[in-house]
């Protein structure tokens, strides 16, 4: 994986230390908070409702074990002995001070991490397939094109003050596991007639309270272009989007007022114009990144008996594999995930010791990489099926091993009103509600692919509008109530879910989400259809009748 | 499991609703409370009550004296009703924030009770 250079290295540790003297003359009362505020903030440090917290990236959601075991460390000894992994591939402590987080960033950058531009209206924390390197279905590692968008765009001084925040996401295999037509920039490597690798690129995508479907403004963009092309919607967003009203001032925004081909054509008219001298990528800087993801030396191995006579014996071992161990590009390995969903847990956390034992599983049995998952899991990405046992045993002995990647229970939840100053409604105990009331894995299997998410507001942290079935979190007259769409989908069939019709409260949200799954285990052809395919075939009306009937008869 | 947490939510202008004033703690950014004596305490049991809202409002700039000084940040009004164990926030909201996690009744101020 991409390792600091001096430049890198050298640059974060200017930040910590300007850093570290800001927080030092705002204690002392040199600056005031509205002077303080746009520093901290841009170094990840938000006031939420109990306390700080800090969000610190990972890139593209990659990891080693000796970062990993920072991570823990920081959890134990500045926070409150955990962390909570995000739905961006990051991770954010609830509890840090405001004194000590000079020395939380000290920390983090003796293991080449940071929060800079994990908060403000900049390009944030570029994401990628959690799968990259690894899967079966991948055309190219989007990471080394990450990473260059990453230094690009870190500190890029025309682009620290946007309109609003800006997301890239970077999606190297058929499968979207990235979520890119959610995204302000999506792009989908692709191959073109002559088997060149370039990019499919989306553009204005994005949740929140204006959903939208990123629009495919160029159908193949060479790599040597990619920054200048990055560049020019950029620009263009820069110049022409809006800054009058925050809620207006997304890309997206932009994209659905001029439409669709006003901006093919300004970006490509930018594109056009600007000189090239110092953006276009040579080929020699492309293949210097890609060496740091160079893939691991794996050489094929045979069909393992052992992972046979487990799965055999050992249902709870046979689930596990069924459902989160993915295919490798390699024969003999698999991409193991580690659910952090535990039935009735907080989706995304993880202790101090579980995120010790993850690197030194990883270390152990996954050459010591790690991947954080948008969908708030864990990832192994390289795990011989031979180990696959002894992987399966250690994560279980830490608590990590539920068989429930993909399933109902795989339940993504932002925050919410438990620890989010925006929040209007709580989303962790309608997850855990949801999960206890599914946890019975045959149950959960018999359902197949479901994806719940869970926003509790309209900023859709929780990404509730591409969950096959979608939860809101709202406030009505002091009390949560909470809307249901269904239909959304994140990936290359990407779709925005639809509301189902009013609102319930938290008392019934959960009898009306298993109204939602009785109906569509009725409706399905067989097994074989899940949840998705099955409302695409049928529609939203059985699912609100199934909802919202009443009994007959009842107001006599 | 308890997820719940009791919605105590009443109509503005009821005869049972008082105020109190919040901010966080500039060092550490714990919830804080404005208590007699224009000193800040950690749990809503021990800060200062007003009777309404306007009075409240007032010693809110004196609260906000504080802001000056870099001891508290955001500091605001909010209501409270009389439960059986002192006083509880009226929304849910800033029960949250006077109490903790409600799914982690280990973290805040509920677990030092």
């Amino acid at each position: 994986m991409y390792r600091y250079d001096e430049f890198d290295a050298g640059f974060v540790k200017e930040r910590v230390d300007a850093f570290r003297d800001q927080v030092a003359r705002r204690l002392k009362g040199e600056l005031t908070e509205e002077q303080f505020r746009p520093h901290r903030l841009m170094n990840g440090l938000y006031l939420q409702l109990h306390a700080y917290m800090l969000r610190v990236a990972v890139p593209y959601g990659t990891l080693d074990s000796r970062q990993m075991r920072k991570l823990a460390h920081i959890a134990r000894v500045y926070d409150k002995g955990y962390g909570h992994f995000t739905t961006r591939q990051n991770i954010q402590y609830n509890w840090p001070t405001l004194a000590d987080t000079p020395a939380i960033l000290d920390e983090l950058a003796s293991v080449e991490m940071h929060a800079i531009q994990t908060s403000g209206n900049c390009i944030r924390n570029v994401t990628a397939d959690h799968f990259a390197g690894a899967a079966a279905d991948e055309i190219d590692d989007p990471r080394p094109y990450a990473e260059i968008l990453r230094q690009w765009s870190s500190i890029h001084p025309e682009f620290s003050f946007l309109p609003r925040k800006f997301k890239i996401a970077v999606n190297g295999a058929a499968r979207d596991r990235a979520a890119i037509q959610a995204h302000d920039i999506g792009l989908q490597i692709v191959r073109d007639a002559q088997g060149e690798i370039g990019f499919a690129v989306y553009v204005g995508g994005g949740m929140g309270r204006t959903p939208m479907i990123a629009t495919k403004i160029r159908d193949f963009l060479p790599v040597a272009d990619l920054l200048a092309y990055t560049q020019a919607i950029v620009r263009v967003y820069n110049l022409e989007g809006r800054r009058d009203n925050k809620y207006k001032a997304r890309i997206k925004i932009l994209v659905h007022e001029k439409g669709a081909e006003w901006m093919r054509a300004a970006v490509e008219a930018e594109f056009a114009a600007a000189p090239r001298v110092g953006i276009e990528l040579p080929a020699e800087e492309v293949a210097r990144i890609k060496a740091y993801f160079a893939p691991p030396d794996l050489a094929p191995r045979a069909h393992s008996l052992a992972f046979e006579a487990r799965r055999r014996s050992d249902p709870a071992f046979a689930a596990f594999v069924a459902s989160n161990i993915a295919a490798h590009r390699m024969d003999g390995y698999g991409i193991v995930t580690i659910s952090l969903k535990p039935i009735g847990g907080a989706p995304g956390d993880a202790s101090a010791d579980q995120m010790d034992a993850v690197a030194d599983i990883a270390e152990r049995y996954a050459l010591g990489e790690i991947r954080v998952s948008h969908e708030q899991n864990l990832v192994l990405p390289h795990v011989a099926l031979e180990d696959a046992p002894a992987v399966f045993d250690a994560l279980a002995a830490c608590g990590l091993a539920t068989a429930n990647a993909g399933l109902i229970t795989d339940i993504i939840a932002c925050p919410g009103l438990d620890y989010c100053a925006l929040a209007t409604a709580r989303s962790i105990p309608v997850a855990q509600r949801i999960s206890q009331r599914f946890g019975d894995t045959a149950r959960a299997r018999d359902i197949g692919q479901l994806k719940i998410k869970i926003s509790g507001c309209i900023n859709a942290c929780g990404h509730h509008h591409v969950g096959h079935i979608g939860i809101l979190g709202l406030e009505r007259k002091g009390v949560e109530t909470y809307q249901i769409t269904l239909g959304g989908s994140g990936d290359e069939t990407c779709s925005m879910g639809a509301l189902t019709g009013p609102g319930f409260s938290s008392e019934e949200v959960v009898d009306a989400i298993e109204r939602i799954v009785d109906a569509y285990r009725m409706l399905r052809t067989d097994e074989s259809e899940d949840f998705l395919t099955a409302y695409r075939r049928v529609g939203m009306q059985p699912f609100k009748e199934a909802l919202y009937e009443t009994s007959k008869g009842a107001d006599i | 499991m308890d997820f719940g947490y009791q919605i105590f939510h009443s109509q503005p202008g009821s005869r049972l609703m008082r105020y109190a004033i919040s901010a966080n703690r500039l060092r550490d950014g714990l919830v804080v409370f404005f208590a007699p004596g224009e000193t800040w305490v950690e749990q809503l049991a021990d800060a200062r009550l007003f009777d309404a809202e306007a009075e409240a409002e007032s010693a809110l700039e004196r609260a906000r004296a504080d802001e000056k000084k870099n001891l508290i940040v955001e500091a605001f009004v909010f209501a409270v009703k009389a439960g059986a164990q002192g006083p509880v926030a009226n929304h849910i909201r800033d029960a949250i924030r006077a109490t903790g996690p409600t799914v982690r009744r280990d973290l805040g101020k509920q677990a030092a009770g």
